[in-house]
């Protein structure tokens, strides 16, 4: 296990180093150079203006260096600043964090929470109505943008109840009720895709397990029928989903950067669609790494979790 | 040649026929389905005469028969801007996964044919971009390169070329395996006649069903990007634009914000419903693979 584990460790680092690489590239290589955009088309700056800005955009230098310079900064949580408003992009980055995790911690709760009782559901009652329904139900879950779906989820509330969300965005901690009221609507619009993968995931593998022999074997020396499902079929049927949970959370982020732009959340991918309107160079860099490396760590720890949960994983 | 074991990828190619998609109702529904959206966005210009540019309306209007799904803000047709939009849709889907199948197969044929370095190589790459929240990337180089469709197809195509490359590789490595592959090698049949006229066709079943659940996911894909500004640009009419104007219209008039999302949620089904009739025609195993296809979408 410590051996499994210092091997996953060693790709999270291989992968994060080349991601923030391809970031930094990524960036580099565009069509026409930072240093032009931050003149926006000015011919008249002077070697010294030119020389400073290039220093402040952390221009100088061979790539190496400047990749270094940036690479080591990001480490230390120095972003560099934002070219617009000059604000510490740490800073900003720190304050928008949070919004993310808030969301996605509360869209993977929602599709776990209903996702999995539904496929255990549709899966017993294989081939019947309640099955037909979800599965026809999870369908349309992946067919529809959650963009769409948040939009009509604010005209519902406000049309049948209205009530709309508050739109200052108020932290967790200051303010618990105003801050879940806000997070309720982007929530659920973000998890419908995963609730529904989730559910039919669930589906899938408690059909397979339900018809392998030790299932039977369980119920052939009468163990109660509630507890075949949970206890013999749930638990090795959940296994696979763990992983999914992981890649769902990329679903979830990108999802969470719509929802932020329609429910006004200042979240990182709020930040991010920001700084590319804007062209804020060094915001479009850190919130892209911060998201990719979010998602990395993440999946770095879902590793973990499924060896632990199979073994058979973490030996060979 | 005959299926030699369970696996779907080897299903006997006669499985693809009509006559087995016939019993298959989730797959024929979805082929209704696409076959609609398809011929809508052909013929629906020819039939649906107005202009979809022509503000020449009163404003805001909900549905009536003149205009069944009402007007847009600037006194539009959204009808016309609907169909116009499904031109649009299926366009980027198709230009963006013909991107993504062309690098898939290379990639994926190259890597499980020569395996060593190649396939270690070529698999970290891919491994890379599966780090990253596949939209996040895509914002991230449309944003890069400047927003337009073109580049939004550019983009769709890098991010999800990755999923192509795996399931190809996945499919090639198992065919590479079987008995007939060395049989035509001492036969004196090279490389490129092995890949092309061998593991080709055998690997057409996986081929087939994630190339019709990324058409729909690549749909999504460009509205989400021309919801955020970053796809299409208006005037031109796209699904996801037709949706970012209308929130700002909540207030006036919510017809604006259902019709293009019925149009992207109908088309996007379709093509689900398709690669999941196609799934279960083509892969006897419970399940399979589509749905890890689906799971790697975003």
């Amino acid at each position: 296990m410590y051996r499994f584990v210092a091997e996953r460790f060693t790709a999270l680092v291989a992968t994060l180093v080349a991601v923030s690489v391809i970031i930094f590239l990524s960036v580099r290589f565009l069509p026409g150079s930072i240093l032009d955009l931050f003149f926006a088309g000015d011919n008249t700056a002077t070697p010294e203006q030119l020389e400073a800005a290039k220093k402040q955009l952390g221009l100088t230098g061979s790539y190496f260096e400047q990749y270094w310079r940036w690479a080591s900064g990001a480490v230390h949580g120095d972003f560099g600043h934002s070219l617009l408003t000059q604000q510490p992009v740490s800073k900003m980055m720190a304050d928008a964090l949070p919004i993310d995790i808030e969301l996605i911690v509360l869209g993977i709760l929602i599709a776990l929470l209903i996702g999995i009782p539904l496929g255990v559901l549709s899966a017993i009652r294989r081939d019947r109505t309640l099955d037909y329904v979800s599965r026809v139900t999870g369908l349309a879950g992946i067919s529809l943008p959650n963009f769409w779906l948040a939009t009509l989820l604010l005209i519902f509330t406000s049309r049948v109840f209205g009530w709309v969300p508050p739109l200052a965005y108020v932290p967790f901690f200051s303010d618990p009720w105003q801050n879940i009221q806000e997070f309720f609507l982007p929530a659920i619009a973000i998890s419908v895709f995963t609730l529904a993968i989730v559910m039919r995931m669930v589906r899938a593998t408690m059909l397979e397990v339900l018809g392998l022999d030790y299932v039977r074997t369980a119920r052939a020396k009468g163990a109660p029928r509630r507890t075949v499902l949970t206890r013999h079929a749930l638990r090795n049927a959940l296994i696979p989903v763990v992983t999914v949970a992981g890649f769902e959370v990329g679903v979830l982020i990108s999802g969470a950067a719509v929802a932020e732009i329609i429910f006004g959340l200042p979240g990182v991918g709020y930040q991010l669609l920001h700084a590319i309107f804007q062209r804020d160079y060094p915001v479009v860099q850190a919130s892209v790494l911060i998201i990719a490396a979010t998602f990395i760590i993440v999946n770095f720890f879902v590793d973990i979790l499924y060896g632990l949960l199979d073994p058979r994983i973490s030996v060979t | 040649m005959t299926a030699t074991t369970a696996s779907w990828r080897l299903v006997p190619r006669r499985r693809l026929s009509l006559s087995a998609r016939w019993r298959n109702p989730v797959g024929i529904v979805g082929a209704s389905m696409v076959t609609f959206v398809v011929l809508t966005a052909i013929f629906g210009p020819f039939i649906w005469t107005i202009d979809p540019n022509n503000p020449a309306y009163d404003r805001l209007q909900g549905p009536t028969w003149a205009h069944p799904m009402g007007t847009d803000d600037l006194g539009r047709d959204t009808l016309a801007r609907v169909i116009h939009g499904a031109q649009v849709s299926l366009q980027v889907g198709l230009i963006a996964v013909g991107i993504s199948l062309l690098a898939g197969l290379l990639i994926g044929i190259l890597s499980s044919f020569y395996r060593g370095f190649v396939d270690l190589a070529l698999m970290r790459v891919v491994d890379i971009v599966f780090a990253f929240p596949l939209l996040v990337l895509a914002i991230l180089i449309v944003g890069l390169l400047g927003p337009s469709r073109r580049n939004a197809i550019i983009a769709l195509g890098i991010v999800y070329a990755p999923a192509f490359a795996r399931v190809i590789r996945g499919a090639a490595l198992e065919v590479l395996g079987l008995p007939f592959i060395e049989s035509a090698r001492s036969l004196g049949a090279n490389d490129l006649r092995i890949m092309r006229r061998h593991v080709l066709p055998n690997i057409m079943a996986p081929v087939i069903v994630i190339t019709t659940m990324y058409l729909g996911q690549a749909i999504l894909g460009e509205a989400f990007l021309s919801f955020l500004g970053l796809g299409t640009q208006p005037p031109e009419a796209a699904w996801g634009n037709m949706l970012a104007t209308a929130r700002n219209f909540i207030e006036a008039s919510v017809w604006m914000s259902i019709f293009p999302g019925l149009a992207i949620m109908f088309t996007v089904l379709a093509f689900n419903f398709l690669g999941d009739g196609l799934r279960d025609i083509l892969d006897p195993r419970l399940g399979g693979v589509a749905d890890e296809i689906t799971v790697r979408s975003k």
